[in-house]
């Protein structure tokens, strides 16, 4: 239990540091460092999947995040916004984060899934039933593309979708002639 | 976009052929071990960047161009609709079913092999080829997009 | 207590997006707010002294008994591993914005992007 405490104040440090610096270098490094973070604490919970994904996912964000950010001449932006704003913001972010606070009384402790407390939930079908149903020795790919395959079809269409604006927003031709006058 | 020296250029087209082939690897086994579609096709991508990076872009175009990333994006999501669809032969409730496993090997004791759990490793793979081609699409796109902003001129630069 | 900690990365993650100027700084603020969030929903799913939901041979020789008692849900696993990927494509579209508006206003500072005319 020390070591998911250790790995999450390493990554509220660096949180801090990457919201409150200037440099605009020093803040794409420490979303590294919560990425890799991210990562050690979901292979201490039992999930190899997900820390798989989560570094090489890590990876490329930081390639994309360093080509928008080195290359360009301002990178030192200072001062914030008006005072007042900010001193609203920060009083309903405080709110916010009481009553988060509350609400989290209600969820059961840190260690009991709630499947365990529940009767029939549906993860314990997934656990119990999972390789006979469908052949598959890891449970999650049974999950991800068999029992809920219309969530990854959906996945698969958001990523398309995002992927598609992302390169009509980038083209370097207009498509329409010079010449033309605008509607 | 340039290219690095000649000690980065060395190691890397000796390194990338490594990493594509753990990529591959990560799929295919993706109902075994841990990883799947989407790590491997992520780690795909990524080889395909280590190329961009250390030989500069206009190599790492002539390899994998823009026209045929997108293409091969647009087959692996016709590829997984296609799964999808094949389970629909098999009556109106089958669609994105199981229909290798469920109908035809159940029973026999077949765990644990490489080909094994119906339709999963083909929905892996055709996850991972989509996943991999849009997002080296993507940072392609992001390198040959804009040039540096010269202070002092702020029409817009069409070609 | 965990929980605590892990809304605590969320709100701070919120503070960034909301109260700052630069815009790759907004970026970086709806990324750590992204963490968070499947950080969260992996801890939800945890059992103290559990094991990784991957069945091996031996658990399938001695019955499955011994395994459904100690894995950990695989629900949340699942759902967590479509949204690390969408956080990619949607930090692609992001920054894709940003270049652009760059490139057209020459500054990342989304106060003078208001005033000027373009």
């Amino acid at each position: 239990m020390a070591v998911f405490y250790i790995l999450l104040l390493f990554m509220i440090i660096a949180a801090i540091i990457a919201v409150e610096t200037d440099n605009l270098l020093s803040s794409v490094i420490c979303v590294g460092a919560i990425g890799f973070g991210g990562s050690l604490i979901f292979l201490f919970l039992r999930a190899p999947d997900i820390a798989i994904t989560q570094i090489v996912v890590e990876v490329l964000g930081l390639i994309i995040l360093i080509r928008a950010t080195i290359s360009r001449d301002r990178t030192f932006i200072t001062g914030d916004r008006e005072f007042f704003g900010m001193v609203v913001s920060v009083v309903i972010i405080f709110v916010i984060f009481l009553a988060g606070m509350k609400v989290f009384e209600t969820l059961p402790a840190f260690g009991t899934p709630i499947f365990a407390t529940v009767g029939d939930s549906a993860s314990q079908a997934y656990i119990t039933e999972g390789m006979q149903k469908t052949g598959a020795a890891n449970l999650v790919a049974s999950v991800i593309l068999d029992f809920r395959a219309y969530d990854t079809l959906g996945e698969a269409a958001v990523l398309f979708t995002s992927i598609i604006g992302a390169t009509v927003i980038l083209r370097k031709k207009a498509k329409k002639l010079p010449e033309e006058p605008d509607q | 976009m340039k290219g690095m020296t000649i000690i980065v250029k060395t190691i890397s087209s000796w390194v990338k052929v490594l990493i594509f082939l753990f990529g591959i690897y990560i799929i295919l086994f993706g109902h075994l071990t841990p990883g799947g579609g989407f790590a491997g096709g992520v780690i795909l991508a990524s080889s395909y960047v280590l190329l961009m990076l250390a030989f500069g872009r206009e190599f790492a175009e002539k390899t994998l161009s823009v026209p045929f990333a997108s293409k091969l994006d647009c087959v692996g999501a016709l590829l997984f609709a296609a799964v999808a669809l094949c389970g629909l032969l098999y009556g109106a409730a089958g669609f994105f079913w199981n229909f290798i496993h469920q109908k035809y090997l159940m029973g026999t004791d077949y765990e644990f092999n490489l080909v094994s759990a119906g339709t999963i490793p083909l929905s892996n793979i055709a996850i991972g080829l989509k996943v991999g081609a849009s997002l080296f699409l993507v940072i392609l796109t992001l390198s040959m997009c804009c040039k540096d902003f010269k202070p002092g001129s702020t029409e817009n630069e069409k070609e | 207590m965990l929980y605590a900690l892990c809304f605590l990365l969320f709100t701070i993650g919120l503070y960034c997006a909301v109260t700052k100027k630069n815009m790759v700084k907004i970026v970086i603020g709806i990324m750590v707010m992204e963490y968070a969030v499947n950080l969260f929903l992996i801890m939800l799913g945890y059992r103290m002294g559990g094991v990784a939901p991957i069945i091996g041979r031996s658990d399938l020789e001695s019955g499955l008994g011994g395994f459904v008692s100690k894995s950990v849900d695989p629900l949340p696993q699942a759902l967590v591993l479509t949204a690390i990927v969408i956080s990619l494509g949607s930090l692609a579209l992001m920054i894709s914005i940003c270049v652009r508006t760059y490139e057209k206003y020459g500054t990342f500072d989304i106060t003078q992007i208001r005033r000027l005319k373009g």
